[in-house]
């Protein structure tokens, strides 16, 4: 299991739809839409790697990943 | 680029799916291959059957043994491979209309057999895939496009359902409520016997459209503020109980399993013959 220090906030704009829902649901306003309307990360210092964007993006396209795994 | 889970449990050069934006189905087929992973199951001992829907091309995705059926058949093939190799995990997926529909009967009667499969509903409350068409899980008064004045019908509650019919776990999670989704599915494959988790989802392309329900994000707000777990439901004032959903576990007991009870006879019979 990685600890949260380990972990690393990691986007695919390319999988990404442009839904909104990571970036409704994140509670500390991390994330935002470019003017692709794909996914960016905007914010990571507030970050609190509580993976709720990851359990709700409909397409696989944002995730904690390890910082070492890829 | 992808995460781990999804490198391990599905079939990335598939990727990214055909689902539309803001389509929970997504969501909910993460949080099965999510509830594998946390179970630690062996994939190669993971058989994932589906039906027809937009939901059921969810196996197209996923590397496991996979089989893409018929309308409303899951089931049926379902208990084949099951009766056929009873140390398979074997996952059903399926939508609202496959399941409750075209496929209702063979729904209830893998209930009443307490087979050995766990079955994932995913309900948007609507047909997909053939354009938004109401299905048995349509809320009265709901728009479709058979239902243009407004569905007549009275919804099924399926989880209900199939707790009534004979199914040994049976609860209802949504897209939105993803840790308590992954949470019931585990508890359904690892009960021995029929489990059922309904998925309440949203289907923002027709259902979504026709009902002016608003964006993806405005559907995911209305799982979040309309379902509540059936624990607390009766704590809650009068005022507070108007229209909501129930969500939470309905039913986990223990029953003899059919594809056991199958295995038995045959032991039974063998030891007559001798
Ligand atoms: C025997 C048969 N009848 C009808 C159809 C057409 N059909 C395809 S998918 C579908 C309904 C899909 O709705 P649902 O199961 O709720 O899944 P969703 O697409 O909403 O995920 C229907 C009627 C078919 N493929 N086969
Ligand atoms: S991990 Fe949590 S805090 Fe960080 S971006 Fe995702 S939802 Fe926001
Ligand atoms: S939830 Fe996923 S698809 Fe939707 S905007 Fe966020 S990253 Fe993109
Ligand atoms: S039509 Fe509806 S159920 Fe099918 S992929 Fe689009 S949003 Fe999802």
């Amino acid at each position: 299991m990685n600890t949260k220090d380990q972990l690393d906030l990691k986007i695919n704009k390319e999988w990404c739809k442009g839904c909104n829902i990571c970036v409704s649901f994140c509670p500390t306003n991390v994330l935002a839409l470019d003017h692709n309307e794909k996914i960016e990360i905007v914010n990571i210092d507030a970050c609190t790697k509580c993976g709720l964007c990851e359990l709700r993006c409909p397409d696989f396209a944002i995730w904690l990943g390890g910082k070492d795994n890829e | 680029m992808s995460s781990n889970l999804i490198n391990e449990y599905f079939r990335e050069s598939k990727l990214p799916h055909i689902w539309c934006p803001g389509c929970s189905h997504g969501i909910v087929t993460r949080a099965i291959a999510k509830a594998i992973d946390e179970l630690g199951l062996d994939k190669d001992k993971v058989t994932i059957v589906s039906g027809i829907g937009c939901s059921s091309r969810a196996p197209g995705y996923m590397d496991f043994n996979t089989l893409h059926t018929t309308h409303g058949r899951a089931l049926a093939f379902a208990t084949g491979v099951k009766l056929a190799n009873p140390e398979l995990d074997v996952i059903v997926i399926t939508g609202d209309g496959d399941a409750s529909a075209i496929g209702g009967n063979h729904l209830i009667h893998a209930a009443r057999r307490n087979i050995d499969i766990t079955t994932i509903v995913f309900n948007n409350n609507i047909y997909g895939m053939t354009g938004g068409q109401y299905s048995p899980t349509t809320p009265t008064g709901a728009l479709g496009t058979t239902a243009p004045h407004g569905n007549i019908d009275k919804p099924f509650d399926i989880a209900q359902l199939a707790a009534a019919a004979g199914a040994t776990y049976a609860a209802r999670s949504t897209a939105y409520h993803t840790t308590q989704l992954i949470k019931y599915i585990k508890k359904g494959i690892q009960n021995k016997g029929f489990s059922l988790v309904e998925a309440a989802s949203i289907c923002p392309t027709y259902y979504g459209r026709k009902n002016k329900s608003g964006s993806p994000v405005k559907m995911m707000e209305h799982l979040k503020n309309n379902f509540v777990d059936v624990k607390i439901i009766d704590k809650l004032p009068e005022e507070k109980k108007a229209g909501k959903e129930l969500m939470g576990e309905f039913k986990d007991i223990t029953a003899p399993e059919y594809t056991a009870e199958y295995l038995k006879l045959i032991d039974r019979l063998k030891g007559a013959a001798k």
